[in-house]
């Protein structure tokens, strides 16, 4: 059922088709943020307003939707995002991956790998890399088109003098086809490496700060480094402790006052599947039928 | 044995249930009607219509009466509903100096033409509680005259006849429109007082107040402040001519600030302004001096640092609706960003353990 | 004297100037900041201009640099690819420049180093800039400038906070030096500096200067750092250039009154 008092997908057509040249301006130029005139949602700004214009601007009513926070289909905001899409397109949605023909996200790339024809919506809060080493955005501007990037990397140089490690563990930024820096969104690094040569459309929006960005299908994308302290994704050295898997992003849950904590598939669709699979973790149950 | 969490769509809904509930109160206490609210807390209902940029009493006291009174919270509830409405076409614009004043004030001249008309304003009352009003409180009747026919002209026109104000010429430029178009910058004075308008009313009072105080001062006098109502008109492409299509409550200051000249340009007093929809005077006040100090570079001032001046700064930090989402988002789970972290400081950690033990 | 000699015989081999300044304006309103400033810099040379605050020598050095833009005037920069005129250059390749073939040490090492950022991140910056990936080797140079600027290798990982006045203003040096410009532009270099630390940041720029063969324009009030560092001398009054010519030859035989005044006044301090 749609609410019958919004246009599909709660934007008017003007607007989305002025996100969707945004989007397109984006997809020419990848890795560059292009500023588009983002609309007041009825959720507030930093709670996803750039993904969900996104994501209205590119839905049909033929899509399948899967909404997604922190790995999750289950987290509050993306529940509350995933039934404004239905109350206001109506369209079909899916916890499922591979079955979605959208996602929206917030923090994480699937595990499963992605496919041709499927377009990954990020949210972004801060679109610009530079910003926390410079705050002004005509100043940042400038670094861009003139490809000033020297400052970023005297803050992975600080990261190894202090630290001996490039200190940055999530939004940790890429070049993208050897030309723009890029924000990846507060994603942790351990997914960076799927942001490459990825067959999926990804788009990024960030509804605050009025940007949208884009990663056509099999970009290049690098995560910055230097040659003797090569870019290391990392995660939690446990396997999941419900499906056993020993190669998924993991949550630490803590389970008891005592010090006692277990690790979970962040990825709840990812989790799942693999559970009625059969697979099983140290502290797993096996599915006897069914999904949660 | 763990289950993860589930059920957030029910915790909504029963998160939502109770809000509708306390919004409500003590079901003893009769409701608070819409007409109630925007007839009694018309200033209230002034400021939401102000920074959530629509012009619609009606509307403006639904959502503070949804917003359980949290201003901002209405604020946001108009906007998000203003970005849906389609855009018919843009009005001419008003004539402020036809303007059916309510009140009209200049700190820079004793009388002019028009008079000094104090008007409904706080100014000169008593601050003391008033306990009548806790009680019944009919109010006595304001004594009337019949209103006067004669126009009441800006001050800033009889400065600008004897040029000791700088000419501020018509244009015919349409500004750009920052509901339709991303904010760039550096912006137009047009583009700026857009913003201003609709920015949070206690960051321009504090930027101005800053101003005031040293950081960025520009000596404003208020040239004059007035309040009333001014007719919209609209040109209708099929008729040729424009035709009213209402009417809508404004108030506007002008300011008078510091002159600047020189041997060969002989001095001027510059300008600041503020216009804001319904009574709204310490907005339009504090709007026209943030105004006048963000136009620092175009008067050949120095710039000195102050946040007054600063357009990007005041700019981008002005809208409270894009202020409060991005405070608050913090509240929304960062689990797996935390998460990389701990993974980081413990890997951190333990080398700095194994070095220290290497040492021993 | 042999240093002397290798910067003349520099200037009698290039043929071309560095740089070439012609009628070079810049007014705040009615004041003059410069006024019809004209000049060569040939390869290797080092000019200095002194003149007392208000002179228009820091007015001059802004719009040299591309700091501020000048009025009427043209720079031209003798760039790999032939002359361009930096005046009118686009932003993008005046940015570039500014960051490859040119060097700007300030008066305040504070406007010139990134406070918050480690010494050896401070010196690395500029090769990070022009695209160097290997923190052992940038790590490696940044250790073999501090060792040129006098500053001990363990403070690599000091934030410049830490450090004195003279050792800042040294750092602000390798900082700028470790690309290996070709133009130096600086502004008071020594000011606010105690006299001690002034002469043995003198003793080291002069160094630098000779052994690098680099070519540089010096903005001071202090005539004894021209008499220790330029080659070529431009005194200024009232935005105006009164008298230029060869060091040694303006400081012991000056033409111009005010330029008398001058060489008088430090003559006898």
């Amino acid at each position: 059922m749609t609410d019958q008092a919004y246009n599909f997908a709660y934007l008017d057509e003007q607007t989305k088709r002025m996100i969707r040249r945004a989007i397109l301006k984006g997809v020419a130029v990848p890795g560059y943020q292009v500023p588009f005139a983002s609309r007041e949602m009825p959720m507030p700004y930093g709670w996803g307003t750039g993904g969900v214009q996104v994501t209205a601007a590119c839905l049909t009513p033929d899509d399948t939707l899967k909404v997604i926070d922190q790995g999750a289909d289950d987290t509050t905001n993306a529940v509350s995002i995933r039934k404004f899409f239905q109350r206001t397109a109506g369209v079909a949605v899916t916890e499922a991956t591979a079955e979605a023909t959208l996602i929206q996200t917030r923090h994480r790339i699937p595990e499963a790998a992605l496919t041709t024809g499927q377009i990954l919506v990020y949210q972004v809060p801060i679109p610009e890399p530079l910003r926390f080493l410079e705050p002004r955005e005509t100043e940042t501007r400038k670094m861009h088109e003139l490809e000033e990037y020297g400052l970023i990397h005297v803050k992975l140089y600080e990261d190894i003098a202090r630290h001996g490690t490039i200190a940055t563990s999530y939004a940790y930024p890429v070049k993208v086809e050897g030309r723009y820096v890029m924000d990846p969104s507060p994603i942790p690094k351990f997914d960076n490496p799927k942001l490459s040569n990825s067959p999926a459309l990804q788009l990024f929006g960030a509804g605050r700060e009025q940007r949208i960005y884009a990663l056509p299908p099999f970009t290049h994308v690098v995560s910055l480094d230097f040659d003797d302290h090569p870019f290391e994704p990392s995660k939690a050295p446990h396997d999941c402790d419900l499906c056993g898997a020993g190669e998924s992003y993991l949550d630490e849950v803590i389970i008891d006052d005592l010090g006692g904590r277990m690790f979970v598939c962040s990825d709840t669709d990812f989790c799942r599947t693999r559970c009625e699979a059969g697979h099983l973790g140290a502290l797993g149950v096996p599915v006897l039928k069914g999904g949660a | 044995m763990y289950v993860a969490v589930k059920g957030g769509e029910r915790a909504i809904d029963n998160a939502h249930a109770w809000l509708a509930e306390e919004r409500r109160g003590d079901l003893g206490v009769a409701e608070l009607s819409v007409a109630q609210i925007r007839a009694q807390l018309s200033l209230a209902v002034n400021r939401v219509m102000a920074e959530g940029s629509l012009y619609d009493p009606d509307l403006a006291a639904l959502a503070i009466k949804q917003a359980r009174g949290d201003l901002i919270e209405a604020i946001f509830l108009i906007r998000a509903y203003r970005t849906t409405l389609p855009r018919l076409g843009a009005s001419c614009p008003v004539d402020t100096a036809e303007m059916a004043v309510i009140r009209r004030i200049s700190a820079t001249f004793k009388d002019l033409p028009g008079g000094q008309v104090l008007g409904p304003t706080f100014d000169y009352t008593h601050r003391l509680l008033d306990f009548k009003l806790a009680a019944e409180g009919e109010v006595s009747q304001a004594a009337t005259a019949p209103a006067a026919m004669e126009a009441v002209p800006h001050v800033m026109a009889m400065l600008d006849r004897d040029g000791m104000i700088e000419a501020e010429p018509l244009g015919n430029d349409v500004p750009a429109d920052l509901t339709r178009e991303p904010m760039e910058l550096p912006g137009s004075r047009a583009l700026r007082l857009q913003a201003i308008t609709r920015g949070d009313e206690g960051f321009i009072l504090s930027m101005a107040y800053s101003t005031q105080r040293g950081y960025g001062r520009t000596h404003a006098f208020v040239g004059e402040l007035r309040i009333g109502a001014v007719a919209v008109e609209m040109e209708i492409p099929e008729l040729g001519f424009a035709v009213e299509i209402g009417e809508i409550e404004l108030t506007e200051c002008e300011t008078v600030n510091q002159f600047k000249g020189s041997k060969t340009e002989p001095p001027q007093f510059t300008r600041g302004y503020g216009l804001v929809f319904g009574q709204t005077e310490r907005k339009a006040i504090a709007m026209s001096l943030v105004d006048r100090s963000l136009r620092w570079a175009e008067l050949g001032e120095d710039y000195t640092g102050a946040p007054a001046q600063d357009e990007e700064f005041v700019l981008m930090h002005a809208d409270n609706v894009q202020a409060t989402g991005f405070l608050e988002h913090i509240k929304l789970p960062h689990y797996v960003d935390f998460q990389s972290e701990l993974e980081l400081v413990r890997r951190l950690r333990a080398e700095v353990f194994a070095t220290q033990e290497a040492a021993e | 004297m042999g240093a002397v000699d290798l910067s003349i015989w520099a200037k009698v081999n290039a043929d071309k100037p560095l740089l070439s300044v012609q009628g070079l304006s810049k007014n705040y309103g009615n004041r003059i900041g410069c006024a019809d400033v004209s000049f060569d810099l040939f390869p290797g040379e080092v000019l200095g201009i002194v003149g007392e605050s208000g002179s228009g020598k820091s007015t001059l050095l802004s719009c040299l640099a591309g700091h501020l833009a000048p009025d009427t005037g043209r720079v031209i920069f003798e760039t790999a690819q032939g002359p361009r005129d930096t005046v009118t250059m686009a932003e993008a390749e005046r940015r570039k420049m500014a960051r490859t073939d040119w060097a700007f040490v300030h008066q305040n090492p504070r406007d010139g180093l990134r406070m918050g950022v480690s010494a050896g991140g401070n010196v690395g910056e500029r090769l990070m800039a022009v695209g160097a990936r290997h923190y052992g080797d940038i790590r490696a140079t940044a250790v073999d400038w501090l060792g040129r600027v006098e500053i001990a290798a363990d403070r690599i990982d000091d934030r410049p906070r830490a450090f004195s006045g003279g050792m800042q203003q040294r750092l602000q040096i390798a900082r700028n030096l470790v690309t290996g410009p070709r133009l130096v532009f600086m502004d008071e270099p020594t000011g606010g500096l105690d006299v001690s630390v002034q002469a043995r940041l003198l003793d080291l720029l002069r160094g630098l200067v000779r052994e690098m063969g680099l070519s540089a324009i010096i903005v001071t009030h202090d005539l004894a750092v021209v008499r220790l560092l330029a080659d070529r001398l431009m005194v200024m009054k009232g935005g105006h250039v009164v008298e230029q010519g060869l060091t040694d030859q303006v400081l012991d035989d000056p033409q111009h009154s005010y330029t008398q005044l001058l060489v008088s006044s430090v003559l006898q301090v």
